[in-house]
């Protein structure tokens, strides 16, 4: 029999599920929010696995040590260690207890992130949501950021259209703003994984996902990008992770979330 | 006696063009719809609207009764961009103080204790000082950290409207949801609290577990209204059993409205031309309304 044959068949959902839970790894117990369906499985497929201290929500106002299945018709069986209204979800926030993934719709190289419009504010071409919780959430803790859709029209040229969340473009840290409490852990995309670890937190690929190039990368990215000492391939799911996702989300809604549900090895271009 | 029952006609009588006011709730959770109703119905205009927007501010936006929207989002979580809210700012209607969802919290904490202002890092490092509210200032620390801080300053509303599961004629409430949200803070920042409710009685007297569901005291509250089903289209989830999730397809043929030309007027002539019994029939009826389930997630 041969190694192929053996090896999980996964889609590039189920990867991105896998990666994207990575990101709370060793993180302690630090409230982990995942807004949208790949993140929330995520932020449960972590506590499952690596990371059985993180404190997680129902996706309402309850803490609960397990996590709820996607899709339930009801509440029922639900159970709950702890109460986690808006209240104190801006308390972890201040407080630094929380390490959330978010769902930018533009990024820049230095990680700042926009959400608000785009445009000029003043007269947008598109009112997006709004600043919502990004300018607290990224100077008070660890932020990661999950982009479905790598594409030059996510990580623009220059600066976001409107700073929703803050980044490590020096230029907006005059003396006295305390930037200690900031930090952009990585950005899990449907290419690749980056981080900031590059001189002067230069955005660098730290991963590629399974038959994706650096200059494929390159090519959807507007500004330059650094290659990772030891850049490898992103690591597939295992039969164990797939197990959990599969017991997370038991009606298959992850391959309704990226568009004809493409496998997780793709074919080089 | 204190006697504090008012109806939402009465309510909405004590509103004036131009003030300002704080609704509570969160996007499509908890509103106090059946006042906004009467506002939608009423003469009122110019009006500065504060909270953490659903189907209010959209409404509210779509009549023309705005002046400027002050919100840490607008948004019905499902759909989660409220097309009438869209549509007021790209068509640059209104005036748009974009807030961090803490920051909102923040402005209406140091309203509620008389304060100027409250320091906060929120907003530092981001655009929203040079391109949203230029009228943001900072203030450095008099300590030795020396830090630099933001100064959000407070926002106090002339009035609140919120929406509770029970109230007395006293004025004292009872809040059963999951998450209280923001509402208490959203009366202490007002000079004028009124309070809608599922069921309203004569006087609360009720176990300790109970009263520690009260929100806030009833010093805060001016009036209060009985409107069961007064949340619809937006939910009122009890965790005393009894409430009711928000009205999907109502909300979805109220979205897209904002795709039609004329659509609003379509809307308001459907479902606002009566008063709230009238809109309740229209709807389904209160039995559908405060039958409908409680969302999953």
């Amino acid at each position: 029999m041969s190694v192929a044959t053996t090896m999980p068949d996964f889609s590039l959902a189920e990867l991105l599920i896998c990666t994207c839970a990575d990101v709370w790894r060793d993180d302690g117990e630090v409230l982990a929010t995942g807004i949208g369906i790949i993140p929330r499985l995520a932020q449960g497929l972590a506590k499952l696995t690596h990371s059985p201290e993180l404190m997680i929500t129902d996706g309402e106002a309850y803490l609960t040590e397990t996590p709820v299945t996607i899709g339930a018709k009801n509440q029922e069986g639900r159970r709950y260690g702890g109460w986690m209204p808006y209240s104190r979800v801006f308390d972890n926030v201040w407080g630094g207890r929380r390490h959330a993934l978010v769902g930018p719709v533009q990024v820049d190289r230095w990680g700042q992130a926009n959400i608000s419009c785009i445009g000029d504010f003043a007269s947008p071409k598109r009112q997006l949501l709004g600043l919502r919780g990004f300018p607290g959430n990224s100077i008070n803790h660890t932020n990661s950021m999950f982009v479905p859709n790598h594409s030059k029209r996510v990580f623009v040229d220059g600066e976001v259209d409107v700073v929703c969340s803050v980044g490590y473009r020096k230029e907006r840290w005059p003396a006295g703003v305390k930037h200690d409490y900031m930090r952009i852990h990585r950005i899990v995309t449907d290419l690749c994984v980056m981080d900031f670890g590059g001189p002067d937190h230069a955005i660098r690929v730290v991963s590629l996902h399974p038959g994706v190039s650096f200059d494929q990368v390159q090519a959807a990215t507007s500004f330059p990008l650094l290659r990772a000492d030891g850049l490898a391939e992103t690591a597939h799911p295992s039969a164990e992770q797939l197990a959990v996702i599969r017991q997370l989300d038991p009606k298959d809604i992850r391959s309704r979330q990226l568009k004809d549900n493409p496998p997780g090895v793709r074919k080089a271009a | 006696m204190l006697n504090k029952e008012m109806t939402v006609a009465e309510v909405v009588a004590q509103l004036r063009d131009g003030m300002t006011i704080g609704i509570g709730g969160w996007g499509p959770r908890r509103k106090p719809m059946a006042i906004v109703r009467e506002i939608l119905r009423s003469d009122l205009k110019d009006l500065t609207v504060v909270g953490y927007g659903g189907t209010d501010m959209g409404m509210l936006c779509a009549a023309g009764k705005v002046k400027k929207l002050i919100y840490g989002f607008v948004s019905l979580d499902f759909i989660p961009l409220e097309p009438f809210f869209r549509k007021a700012r790209e068509a640059r209607q209104i005036e748009a103080m974009e807030l961090d969802e803490g920051q909102l919290h923040w402005g209406l904490r140091a309203a509620a204790m008389r304060l100027p202002f409250l320091p906060t890092r929120i907003g530092l490092a981001t655009d929203q000082p040079s391109k949203i509210m230029p009228q943001l200032r900072t203030v450095t620390s008099p300590y030795e950290d020396g830090e630099v801080l933001l100064a959000m300053p407070a926002i106090p509303l002339d009035v609140a409207l919120l929406h509770v599961h029970k109230a007395d004629r006293l004025g004292n409430t009872r809040l059963y949801a999951p998450d209280p949200f923001f509402d208490e803070q959203f009366a202490r920042a007002a000079q004028r609290c009124y309070v809608s409710c599922e069921e309203l009685v004569d006087r609360l007297d009720s176990d300790e577990t109970d009263a520690k569901c009260n929100p806030f005291e009833r010093n805060l509250v001016s009036g209060v209204v009985a409107a069961r089903g007064g949340a619809h289209p937006t939910s009122n989830v009890s965790t005393h059993g009894d409430g009711y999730g928000w009205d999907a397809a109502h909300l979805k043929r109220y979205c897209a409205a904002a795709d039609e030309d004329g659509g609003w007027a379509k809307y308001a002539d459907e479902f606002l031309g009566g008063d709230e019994a009238a809109y309740q029939r229209a709807v389904g009826g209160r039995d559908a309304i405060v039958n409908l389930p409680r969302q999953v997630f």
